[in-house]
């Protein structure tokens, strides 16, 4: 491997986004948890939900501010260290960026203040709405982000020029064409609903650990049974929104879908593999795999020819078996979500899952799943998209910037993994100590009849 | 007036927004360390707790209208800029970080750590913008193919050294008037004595900036000349405008001296809001002078007058900053409306409560 400034850049894109990407989804998903319970509290007006809110806005506020720092970076990473494909996209992708940040950063950091400072400043309705407009905004923030990218998946709406210097650009003719592009809704979805996936199993995982070490018992059944709840409906619409988003990619960027399938031959009854590995020398994918079922996803029906990777010269094919094993990955975990949320919702209704130390042991582990998920789904799709940065319109070995040298790059590179190293474990500190010193417990005099009660009620759901 | 015209104000609008705000945000941070107990540091933290965030995203959202209206000029000036820019945004992150992370845990080493970081990233951050700002004055060495040809060490120059000490004071006097704004009894007196210390380092600075600039660049003086001097630019909003321009110049000169002064007269005289006031108004003329000195260049070639890129030659196409501009009208308000609300919310003096960092 040549250490060329293209490979620097990309190595320091790919880490710098993914470590960015830890953050934002725990965001989104704590985001609507916080939404749930400040709505209980404003209705019901007991005091636990204020406890189970202010706790979850602690945890929301560590992660949140790692991620907007590291989310900085982001925002200038392409002018330092993709200049090229800046010149040529910026007409089409600067715009989207620009709208994040008026539309959707200015709301969310506004709001964020009242939510983290504001709780005995301002009248709970108040409160309640800014808690709705941060995860309002970090939605937006998500869509107009996934919108520019998907833009450089599925590029439509703008035309190729040559401006008075020689630089060939891309320029948008139709605004909300480019941003509703036809990969846009269903890559929008599936990345919201993996963020409520990660959101909703940071909140399974900390409770299953209270209730494994028999504290804050009331805090984390109640947690714990609205994150079972959003956790399973979300990893039930995965594969239903993952499915859309397939069909798209094959329709639009065919290549990619036969990398994420290991598909060489164009055939018909063209299979679905469970794992496997691609000898990419001998173009050839082993593994176990459902004959006919690609097919048959992709268009109903097994006769359905699926275009395969022999189509396409090698130089226009992405890194095969990298990608087919982050898309199986991705997939293998989705599943895997939708059985352990299946399982907790019987062990639920079955009244045991508050006690079974196996079931809580896999909740606890079980929040690195949606995170691995989320970071293969990503690797998969811009892995997937190369050798491009848009898609058949500007090749990745183009789109670096030309002023750079290997050691400016070298230098940033290595800065990164030890500040993000240090910010990483920093974060992990904090959060742990978050969740050991835990919610704050009910005040008994606030309202002893009521703390009497639910422990009854507790103590006869525990046996 | 074209649309190019309106997205250099738009720019323009979003840095001085930026330099006002995080201006103030940076300058508590270079003060951190003479909070002398821990509860005063964490005063001084807290003081912009609510508000930091708010203030970063205008630095992103000038980057993304940076990136949309003017795509040459984001891709020039970040890949030109490049390690600069990276110092720049680690100490960015370490500041933003230690505001969440210092009170976290008891520890001296760990507070001590932290109070580092955010002192040190808000210093290190305020003197790159500086030398930044210094650097679009001096101009960089920009070729035909509009890519930056200079290496790291070109953008260190005595100028720009100046103009990022500068900086660093300019925003350290505005961030201790912030702090007479939120500080109560015995660190409000500090704060104020901090401020008007600040305030006569930051007079002597301003004058040497004010001659180093003109004997860099005396071109910049046409704006003022009502018409005696040649202006650097045929642009006809200039060449069409001279008389108006140079009475628009003379005025600003005389509303930022007035301001100047205004702002020693109302520290003395403990009216902190209206020294808050004219400190931030003093930063929007430094910022408008420039951008009218500049205008309508963005980046000035040192090479050849026509590899300048200027907002025309660097610009996205005239439908994307049509678009553009309908979007900013739509979000500006609200961007306004926000910003108000927060500031109305968290005015007064900091108090440390069971949510503050």
């Amino acid at each position: 491997m040549e250490y060329t400034v293209e490979f620097l850049s990309r190595l320091q894109f790919a880490a710098t986004a993914m470590f960015h990407y830890i953050f934002p989804p725990f965001s989104i998903g704590l985001g609507l948890i916080l939404v749930i319970f400040e709505s209980y509290y404003f209705i019901t007006k007991d005091k636990v939900y204020e406890n189970i809110t202010r706790f979850w806005i602690k945890i929301f506020a560590a992660n949140f501010s790692v991620g907007v720092a590291s989310g900085i970076v982001l925002e200038f990473e392409f002018g330092t260290n993709w200049a090229t494909y800046s010149r040529f996209v910026g007409d089409v992708f600067g715009s989207p960026l620009a709208a994040e940040g008026i539309f959707a950063f200015f709301l969310e950091s506004g709001f964020l203040a009242i939510l983290l400072f504001g709780w005995n400043k301002v009248k709970p309705w108040v409160h309640l709405f800014a808690t709705f407009m941060v995860f309002i905004g970090s939605m937006m923030s998500g869509f107009w982000i996934v919108a520019a990218n998907s833009w450089q998946q599925t590029p439509v709406a703008y035309e190729v020029i040559t401006d008075a210097s020689g630089i060939t650009k891309a320029v948008i003719t139709d605004f909300w064409e480019m941003v509703f592009n036809p990969s846009t809704p269903s890559r929008f979805s599936h990345t919201i609903i993996g963020a409520f996936l990660q959101g909703s199993f940071l909140v399974l995982s900390i409770s299953a650990y209270y209730l494994y070490k028999k504290i804050h018992l009331e805090f984390a059944t109640r947690s714990f049974t609205i994150a079972l709840g959003v956790a399973f409906v979300s990893a039930l619409a995965q594969p239903l929104l993952g499915h859309e988003s397939a069909k798209v990619a094959y329709e639009y960027q065919p290549a990619k879908m036969a990398a994420f399938e290991g598909l060489y031959e164009t055939k018909d009854n063209a299979p679905l593999y469970l794992f496997g590995w691609v000898d990419e020398e001998a173009e050839q994918t082993k593994g176990i795999a459902i004959p006919g079922m690609l097919s048959y996803l992709l268009n109903w029906d097994n006769d359905f020819v699926v275009k395969g990777l022999n189509e396409f010269p090698e130089e226009e094919r992405p890194p095969v078996n990298a990608v087919f094993q982050s898309y199986h990955l991705m997939v293998a975990i989705g599943m895997g979500l939708i059985l352990i949320t299946f399982l907790g919702l019987l062990l639920l209704y079955k009244k045991t899952v508050f006690r079974k130390k196996w079931i809580l042991w896999i909740f606890m582990l079980s929040v690195f799943l949606p995170v691995f998920a989320n970071q293969a789904g990503w690797i998969s799709a811009e892995r997937g998209r190369q050798p491009y940065t848009v898609y058949g319109l500007l090749k990745t070995s183009e789109s670096y910037s030309k002023s750079l040298v290997e050691s400016e790059v070298l230098t940033s590179l290595i800065l990164f993994f030890l500040i993000y190293g240090l910010l990483f474990f920093t974060w992990l500190f904090v959060l742990n100590k978050e969740i050991q010193h835990g919610p704050e417990t009910l005040n008994p005099e606030d309202n002893l009849y009521r703390q009497r009660k639910l422990r009854i009620n507790l103590l006869k759901f525990l046996k | 007036m074209d649309y190019n015209v309106v997205w250099f104000l738009i720019v323009g609008f979003l840095l001085v927004g930026y330099a006002i705000l995080d201006g103030f945000d940076l300058g508590v941070g270079a003060w951190h360390f003479l909070g002398k107990t821990d509860h005063e540091r964490r005063i001084l933290m807290n003081s912009i707790g609510p508000v930091w965030d708010g203030n970063e995203v205008w630095l992103v959202t000038a980057g993304g209208a940076l990136f949309a209206a003017f795509p040459d000029v984001y891709a020039t000036a970040f890949s030109g800029f490049y390690l600069p820019f990276m110092f720049l945004l680690f100490a960015l992150i370490f500041r933003a970080v230690s505001i969440e992370f210092r009170s976290k845990e008891e520890s001296k080493t760990w507070r001590n750590f932290w109070d580092w970081c955010f002192s040190l990233g808000s210093i290190v951050a305020a003197l790159l913008f500086g030398i930044a700002i210094g650097n679009v004055i001096v101009g960089f060495e920009i070729g035909s193919d509009k890519e930056y040809q200079g290496a790291f060490l070109d953008l260190v120059s005595p100028y720009t050294v100046l103009t990022g000490i500068f900086n660093v004071i300019m925003f350290m006097m505005h961030g201790a008037i912030y702090l007479t704004l939120k500080t109560e009894g015995d660190l409000q007196k500090r704060a104020k004595k901090w401020a008007s210390k600040t305030y006569f380092v930051f007079l002597i600075l301003y004058a040497f900036v004010t001659a180093f600039t003109i004997f860099i660049r005396p071109e910049m003086l046409a704006n003022f000349s009502f018409g005696m001097m040649e202006p650097s630019t045929n642009h006809p909003l200039i060449i069409n405008h001279q008389i108006f321009i140079s009475v628009v110049a003379w005025s600003i000169v005389l509303l930022n001296a007035l301001a100047i002064l205004n702002i020693l007269r109302a520290l003395t005289k403990n009216k902190f809001l209206q020294a808050f006031v004219s400190s931030a108004l003093m930063m929007a003329a430094i910022i408008l002078f420039f951008a009218l000195g500049l205008f309508p260049n963005m980046m000035v070639s040192t090479l050849s007058p026509d590899f300048s890129l200027d907002i025309y030659n660097s610009s996205s196409s005239d439908y994307t900053l049509k678009t553009m501009f309908v979007l900013a009208l739509i979000g500006m308000p609200f961007v306004i409306a926000y910003t108000t609300i927060i500031y109305w919310s968290y005015r007064g003096v900091t108090k440390i409560d069971e949510q503050s960092y």
